[in-house]
């Protein structure tokens, strides 16, 4: 019977197409549009390993006119400032994210359950800066000064771990997926609502703690305005905040690497500058290229889920 | 704090009891949060109306500054450069709040009529990849490009007469749109896919069988269906109207000097202005740009409200 109906439905849908030409035509703009997002990035990539005398020469091509490693050689062999700012990219998103997700799921949590009477004060607290913010100023002056958190991972960790649209995704997570029913049962059994918050509500909402872990990870690893606002000290650097300084100034690179010693000066003074820059935007953006396509789905439904009531 | 009403018929507790506790208890660090990275800010907002001179920690130059009315901003609006900039921040928004509620919607209806289905799915994760770049990235993939010396755009189509592309004010309004639509039309693409598969499949059933062309069917089911959606997703914009994305805008176009009157917007011009220490048309920017912003978002959604009270967000 369902299977009838299938057949039917299916029958309608092929009933109910566009023609072949515009199909074509649809398609056609589809793979356009497709080959503009990935084409710059295998022109990264393929700058990334051609040789430095072919870059001087022939300039920047799609297909490398002489293969080379070097740049990424290069990268290897002067190691620390790269491993320095990977480690503090990793580190900043690791910690991040954990804090992030912890402080948005319990405020999510509290904000849902129906009988909380801080509940609308709560509400207040996290709609108010959906429509209104200090502006750059007074927050560079709040957190760069008088929370002291200029020149440390701190600033680059805190401001970016809660966020509103974040909290509200929970809240309506919560409100609709966890039934009351288990968190009364819970409370008859003797337990409290901390125990309640992480062994029964967090441990049945892995997708959700996946959407909220995703979107920070990304806003983490992506992130390169805290640093370049609170970040002046070379080596609190992230792999972003180093791109950037080596983007706009590719002498920035051979600096930083000949303050390393004698031995830097060395190596900075016949670095392949071009390749080795390329290779740093590969090295940033390689392991978000192959996660994301795994992690679409978590994505989807979380903005799905910001959009039903934001 | 007792004896709300309920109008469910509920059994309300009128007392506070251990569970709010537990929750105030839970809520609290967030809370705590709230109040220094979003509130503390908002106080600090009335260094918009001071002399900031830096005498000691923030808040001792907070209370020695002197007050100083409404000068910083007479300041900042006798400056020729501000009326450019504003020109270019609520521009540059009105073309993008546009583009980017028509060409999402555009190419969501078109990816759902296509055949392939998985065709579309491959699509679909090419399109929303650039999303997850960051501007820095995505600057020096620029680079890539428009470099004048070894850029591929150089190489391929002005080897013999290399262009200055950095130099060209007249290029970047296109450039930057069309940065603008290639960022975020993958993303805005998952927010409408995801209502238009909600969408019941028998409403389009019972279209076809009255007959219903797929142009109607887009006109009548789909687009009505998708309206709160695309509202919602309005106000969220004009709410930042007087916002841009920094890096954009900043990071693109590499802080070239000849492009500052067709990039600059009000974000980069306070962070510049912060940077150089020109405090005081800094703050009365980004009051500007806070308040302005609040009232846009608040009326925007009054106009939704009036119109279609449904659809409005808060």
């Amino acid at each position: 019977m369902a299977k009838k109906e299938k057949v039917a439905l299916d029958g309608l849908e092929k009933f109910n197409r566009i023609s072949h030409p515009t199909n074509i035509l649809f398609n056609l703009l589809f793979v356009i549009f497709s080959l503009t997002c990935i084409i710059p990035v295998l022109l990264v990539l393929a700058i990334s390993v051609t040789s430095e005398q072919a870059i001087n020469k022939f300039g920047y091509h799609l297909i490398p006119q002489a293969f080379s490693v070097e740049g990424y050689a290069f990268l290897m062999k002067q190691g620390t400032m790269i491993a320095r700012a990977f480690g503090v990219s990793l580190l900043v998103t690791v910690v991040g994210t954990v804090l992030g997700v912890l402080l948005t799921t319990a405020m999510g949590y509290a904000m849902s359950r129906p009988n909380y009477k801080l509940k609308g004060l709560l509400t207040w607290i996290v709609f108010i800066p959906m429509v209104f913010n200090g502006g750059l100023v007074s927050t560079y002056f709040v957190v760069g000064s008088l929370l002291g958190l200029k020149n440390t991972l701190g600033a680059l960790i805190f401001p970016l771990a809660v966020s509103s649209f974040n909290v509200v995704i929970c809240k309506t997570f919560f409100k609709q997926t966890v039934p009351d029913s288990l968190i009364e049962s819970a409370k008859i059994d003797g337990a409290g609502q901390f125990t309640i918050f992480f062994r029964i509500v967090l441990p049945i909402s892995l997708p959700l703690l996946a959407t909220i872990g995703l979107f920070l990870t990304f806003a983490y690893w992506n992130d390169w305005y805290q640093s370049m606002l609170y970040i002046d000290q070379a080596g609190l650097k992230s792999l972003q905040a180093l791109l950037n300084d080596i983007m706009s100034d590719i002498a920035a690179m051979s600096s930083q690497i000949a303050n390393l010693g004698a031995e830097g000066a060395a190596i900075a003074a016949n670095m392949p500058a071009e390749s080795a820059r390329m290779a740093i935007v590969v090295i940033v953006v390689f392991p978000i290229a192959c996660a994301y396509p795994y992690f679409q789905k978590y994505f989807i439904s979380g903005l799905t889920v910001g959009a039903v009531k934001g | 704090m007792s004896k709300t009403s309920n109008p469910t018929g509920k059994v309300h507790k009128k007392r506070w009891d251990r569970d709010d506790t537990e929750l105030s208890i839970l809520a609290l660090p967030t809370t705590v949060w709230y109040i220094l990275f979003s509130f503390l800010p908002m106080v600090g907002i009335i260094i918009a109306f001071k002399d900031y001179k830096i005498q000691g920690s923030f808040v001792e130059s907070m209370i020695r500054s002197e007050w100083c009315g409404f000068d910083n901003f007479m300041f900042l609006f006798r400056s020729n450069d501000i009326w450019i900039i504003l020109r270019n921040t609520l521009g540059y928004n009105l073309l993008f709040i546009v583009l980017g509620i028509v060409l999402p919607v555009a190419a969501t209806l078109m990816i759902t009529m296509l055949h392939g289905k998985r065709l579309a799915k491959a699509y679909q994760t090419a399109m929303f990849m650039p999303y997850f770049l960051s501007w820095v990235v995505a600057a020096a993939l620029v680079w890539a490009f428009l470099s004048t010396d070894k850029g591929l755009i150089n190489m391929l189509f002005f080897a013999d007469d290399h262009q200055q592309w950095y130099m060209k004010p007249e290029i970047w309004p296109y450039l930057l749109t069309f940065l603008n639509v290639w960022k975020g039309l993958g993303y805005g693409m998952v927010v409408y896919l995801a209502t238009v598969t909600g969408i019941d499949r028998s409403l389009y059933e019972a279209a076809v069988i009255d007959g219903a062309s797929i142009w109607q069917q887009v006109k009548s089911i789909t687009l009505p269906l998708m309206k709160s959606v695309i509202i919602m997703m309005f106000i969220m914009a004009v709410g930042r109207i007087f916002y841009s994305d920094f890096g954009l805008f900043y990071q693109v176009p590499r802080q070239s000097a000849t492009l500052n009157p067709v990039v600059q917007t009000l974000d980069v011009y306070v962070y510049n202005m912060l940077k150089l220490g020109t405090t005081s048309m800094a703050s009365a920017a980004a009051f500007v740009q806070s308040v302005a912003g609040c009232i846009t978002i608040l009326a925007a959604n009054a106009l939704v409200r009036k119109i279609d009270p449904d659809s409005a967000m808060i």
